[in-house]
């Protein structure tokens, strides 16, 4: 086994790990906010970067304006799923919430596929599809975006939840909810908030990811589930070790799809998942012995 | 109790007289697959809508079974009496296993755990093609054969998957009235109150999880032995949410709720041929619709609404 090989497969897997923890940290967001888990969370993925292409094709805007529109469209729906679905339900157990976010995925789905067709569409790289080359191994200047807003958002998330009012009183709410609301936090409202950071998030993480594997109505499925797993590596938190969860994912993917076998690929995440929640169910880092209920 | 008895009869004698209304191998196919999902959904039913205990990857342990089943009989040619009950026998023991870390987890990460299964069952059908074929899946899978009679004709197809369906119903409706479906009613409603009571809640669950699976494997079998040809398709991520559908739409905990959301599942696609595409949609909107506006599911929110608007205008009147 060549060391050029392992380099190239770790540099790919380290960019499509960035993709997971974006979406991980989308979910741990939500989690901590209001303890559900969003099974939609991978429609919004899919959404970014599918409206990023309606953008560019059909209201032929450039790309810089074109991907604040798709995260904007994307976010719209959030909060629409939040009102219309998640706000009305009248029997919030979690039985219900895992079925109504799952019936609101599959709507979401199957409208994009109805709008945006069955067919993969492929959206333009950033800038440009030079192969770079890093050691023995070539990277996509895509990759680099990747490595680069990942870094950012990573960076606005912490700036938000440890120096803003609105981000201590989300940190609040997942701490206590009921304490929370004693203490004049409105929790609807941080619900919302948390549905539409997770959204725009999601649309992000579909816009950068989409120059790379292409995009269609059904690529929130895997992608979500994907992101599911990092939250769970990472204990769901919305910091540093569901970034960790989602790195080592990715590396751990692409390393066995290239050195075992590429069927089994997305085998690999799902089995590191049942794992996780079978040994160790408070994520990799996490020091707390405390049951997921 | 006499009275769910005769319940029971009269359902069983509709369904017999079935193919006296209904002709043509198109209509008897497509009851046959009512047949099968209505044991599917049953199966769920007792799982989630009894013990309150969710899985995603109950198309897994379909696949399962019809895969075992599928290539004994091809591969080894074993009589197809006998490779049912070793498929169930082998999904069964599996459920079981994986039954006890799974079950520990609860909600949310219960779904996601199942899940994963699903999943990794789906991919395993799909890579090891040596024995299952891959996704061009498995052909010349041999019927079921009692004596001279070989179940081949639709027909005779139905009387043998409703036969099943309906013994199936009816351990499923005992099963929910005994001690043991009360206990599992139990676990739903707390697990700690239930255990406190001396029920061995983490023992049930892990029961009536490998029980549930067992009865998806004997319809996986059977789902090979009539349609003759499985491929991973049928057995992916989205029929396990074709089966939750159903079983949320019928009602949990409501087994003629699991043969009608079963049924309403299975015939909405044929009746809505023309329009293929839209099918996915409908499903996502029946999920949301009915757990916001009818969480009970159908045949109680028909109840209630029977109650509602006829049982309460005599009331009104004297008041």
């Amino acid at each position: 086994m060549q060391f050029d090989q392992i380099l190239q497969y770790t540099l790919s897997g380290l960019s499509t790990g960035a993709i997971y923890a974006l979406i991980g940290i989308g979910f741990s967001i939500i989690y901590n906010a209001t303890g559900i888990i969003n099974f939609a969370q991978g429609e919004f993925v899919m959404l970014g970067g599918l409206f990023t292409l309606s953008c560019l094709e059909f209201l032929k805007l450039p790309l810089w304006a074109a991907i604040p529109c798709a995260i904007a469209a994307s976010t719209l729906v959030g909060i629409l799923f939040e009102r219309l679905a998640i706000r009305p339900l009248k029997q919030p157990t979690p039985i219900n919430l895992v079925i109504i976010t799952i019936g609101g995925s599959i709507l979401i789905r199957g409208i994009a596929m109805l709008v945006w067709g069955k067919d993969t569409h492929s959206v333009p790289p950033f800038s440009g599809d030079t192969p770079i080359a890093i050691g023995g191994a070539t990277i996509l200047p895509q990759h680099l975006w990747i490595f680069a807003i990942t870094l950012i958002i990573i960076f606005l998330n912490k700036v938000y939840f440890y120096h803003t009012i609105s981000g201590k009183a989300m940190r609040a709410c997942s701490y206590n909810r009921r304490a929370a609301g004693l203490v004049g936090i409105d929790v609807r409202r941080m619900v919302l908030f948390s549905f539409i950071i997770s959204s725009a998030m999601g649309a992000v993480a579909g816009i950068i990811i989409a120059p790379l594997t292409m995009t269609a109505y059904d690529v929130g499925v895997m992608l979500g589930l994907k992101g599911f797993c990092a939250a769970i590596i990472g204990g769901m938190s919305s910091g540093l070790s569901t970034v960790i969860g989602g790195l080592i994912l990715g590396v751990l993917e692409s390393l066995g799809a290239g050195l075992i076998s590429s069927g089994y690929k997305d085998a690999i995440a799902f089995i590191i998942l049942l794992l996780i929640l079978f040994i160790r169910p408070q994520g990799l880092f996490g020091k707390s012995n405390s049951e997921r209920v | 109790m006499k009275r769910d008895l005769l319940l029971f009869a009269g359902f069983s004698l509709l369904v017999m007289m079935a193919p006296q209304f209904f002709r043509g191998s198109y209509l008897m196919n497509v009851l046959v697959f009512v047949g099968i999902n209505t044991m599917l959904a049953i199966a769920l039913n007792l799982l989630l809508g009894y013990a309150g205990q969710i899985s995603l990857g109950h198309a897994g342990f379909f696949g399962l079974g019809a895969y075992v089943s599928g290539i004994m009989t091809t591969t080894f040619s074993v009589n197809p009496w006998v490779a049912m009950p070793v498929a169930a026998i082998v999904v069964g023991g599996l459920a079981f296993l994986i039954g006890f870390p799974i079950l520990k987890l609860k909600g949310h990460y219960l779904a996601m755990a199942t899940l994963g299964l699903g999943i990794i069952f789906y991919i395993t059908f799909n890579e090891t093609y040596e024995w299952t074929g891959g996704p061009s899946g498995l052909s010349e899978i041999p019927n079921l054969q009692v004596g001279g009679i070989i179940f081949n004709s639709d027909v005779k197809n139905f009387y043998l998957i409703w036969g099943v369906t309906l013994a199936v119903m009816l351990f499923a409706l005992n099963l929910a009235n005994s001690r043991v479906g009360r206990a599992l009613r139990a676990v739903h409603d707390s697990e700690i109150a239930a255990q406190v009571l001396g029920v061995n809640a983490r023992l049930l669950k892990v029961q009536i999880f490998a029980l549930s699976a067992i009865i998806c494997s004997l319809a996986g079998s059977l789902y090979a032995h009539t349609m003759t040809f499985i491929s991973p398709t049928s057995f992916g991520f989205n029929f396990s949410i074709e089966l939750l559908t159903m079983v949320v739409i019928g009602g949990l905990g409501s087994i003629y709720g699991s043969f009608l959301g079963a049924a309403l599942l299975t015939l909405l696609p044929e009746i809505l041929r023309g329009a293929n595409d839209y099918d996915i949609v409908i499903y996502g909107g029946l999920l949301v619709v009915m757990v916001m506006y009818m969480p009970g599911g159908l045949v109680r929110g028909i109840s209630a609404l029977y109650r509602k608007f006829v049982k309460q205008k005599p009331e009104t009147g004297h008041a």
